[in-house]
């Protein structure tokens, strides 16, 4: 199977998007590169709007990613509560 | 030739200061945790303070409650001063096109008589509340401890003065800038027997000197049935009134009693969760204000919305100290 990745700015905001993405997804990786954050996986990855919510602190907008995001890998289905990125097998 | 483009991470020495790294371990630490952990100066101090020789100039004793980490009470807002004003900002922008536009369209005209003169009389007076309110806030900051703590209390504070002056200028739409509505407003605050209770439960929670207890007795007790009678009962009523459009004035206090019932919310949770003792001490304090402040509310509330209204908003506090683990 081939990983998943997204790729965030290192901001203020995206660390609570990165936080949110390693509390949902045990298996994955986080690399800090210069000024960006990459976080892939085998297979999928979850990004949850509950869990990005609980960790800033106020209501979030899963639209919001887009400020932050440089670039992701993966087949998307996002929603209301949750962008989702998967590889079919 | 052939040109090779590399690229080199430099990786920085440290990434955060030394007070969070020990906290929160060798990573990037937010605005929030910068701006807020171990600001408050905690050693070393020159002198006690003259008017309180028994404490330092900043000392965990003030409150009978104990916490082992002060700085464990954080705000789930995460607000330092930064972030606190781009919020309120956002808020203070929407409630003045509210504003602006209830004065542009004149709705004023379209509340009757009755609605207006109850609005004055029951509404207006909760301006000299806020300024009490201000006060108990002010002054959980200024001898509370950790500065998480403590800087979350001043925003209450400069958000309650806020109201008051939202509430004021409701005043001012209400007798068209003359100022005599508040004039009115405040009489009844100083003479009429509706308002003397509160009146004197505000000046009760000025002269308490454990500034948790002030906290309870304002922020947890208070605030909770206030706001239920007055942003969510009161305005049922105006909208069954057909004076909906004051709503629009008020919408600015719904928002921000969302906002900090959060922090309140996880600050009682976290308070009671530490140990037997604090749980204890905070049920014995709601026990004392609780019954002062129904007493205090009840002829405003029964008045102003009918018998009922009173014990309403008691089912929402009570309902909120039990999330918070009280009284279980």
């Amino acid at each position: 199977m081939s990983k998943v990745y997204i790729v965030l700015q290192d901001t203020d905001d995206a660390r609570y998007i990165v936080a949110a993405l390693e509390a949902d997804n045990p298996a994955a990786g986080v690399d800090h590169q210069p000024a960006m954050i990459r976080v892939e996986c085998e297979g999928e990855l979850w990004l949850k709007r509950a869990t990005v919510e609980e960790n800033i602190g106020r209501d979030w907008d899963v639209r919001e990613l887009q400020l932050s995001l440089i670039s992701m890998a993966g087949n998307l289905d996002e929603d209301e509560d949750y962008f989702h990125l998967y590889w079919n097998d | 030739m052939s040109l090779e483009i590399k690229t080199s991470a430099l990786k920085p020495v440290r990434s955060t200061f030394a007070n969070l790294e020990r906290r929160f371990g060798d990573k990037a630490a937010s605005r929030y945790q910068e701006a807020s952990y171990d600001l408050q100066p905690s050693a070393n101090f020159h002198y006690r303070p003259i008017w309180q020789p028994q404490y330092e100039l900043n000392d965990v004793r003030r409150t009978a409650i104990v916490m082992e980490d002060w700085y464990s009470l954080n705000d789930p807002r995460q607000y330092y001063y930064g972030s606190y004003v781009q919020v309120r900002a956002k808020m203070q922008e929407t409630a003045e096109s509210n504003y602006s536009f209830f004065e542009k369209r004149g709705l004023s005209r379209h509340l009757s008589d009755d609605v207006k003169a109850k609005l004055v009389r029951y509404l207006l007076p909760l301006r000299h509340v806020e300024h009490t309110a201000n006060l108990n806030n002010v002054y959980a900051s200024a001898y509370g401890y950790g500065t998480t703590v403590t800087q979350a209390f001043m925003y209450e504070g400069v958000d309650r003065l806020g109201i008051a002056q939202y509430l004021s200028r409701i005043g001012l739409i209400l007798d068209g800038n003359s100022g005599t509505s508040l004039a009115e407003a405040k009489a009844y605050w100083m003479d009429d027997p509706v308002w003397q209770g509160v009146r004197a439960y505000c000046e009760g929670t000025l002269v308490v000197s454990d500034w948790f207890e002030v906290a309870v007795a304002q922020n947890i007790v208070f605030d909770n049935l206030l706001c239920d009678l007055y942003y969510s009962q009161l305005d049922q009523w105006l909208d069954e009134n057909q004076a909906q459009d004051v709503g629009m004035l008020t919408e600015f206090m719904r928002i921000w009693y969302k906002d900090i019932s959060r922090w309140l919310d996880s600050l009682l949770k976290s308070v009671v969760a530490e140990s037997a003792e604090n749980k204890a001490q905070i049920e014995d304090w709601i026990t004392a204000w609780r019954g002062k402040a129904i007493e205090a509310l009840r002829p405003v509330a029964d008045e102003m919305l009918g018998a009922e209204a009173i014990e309403k908003s008691t089912l929402v506090l009570d309902a909120r100290l039990q999330r918070a683990g009280l009284f279980k």
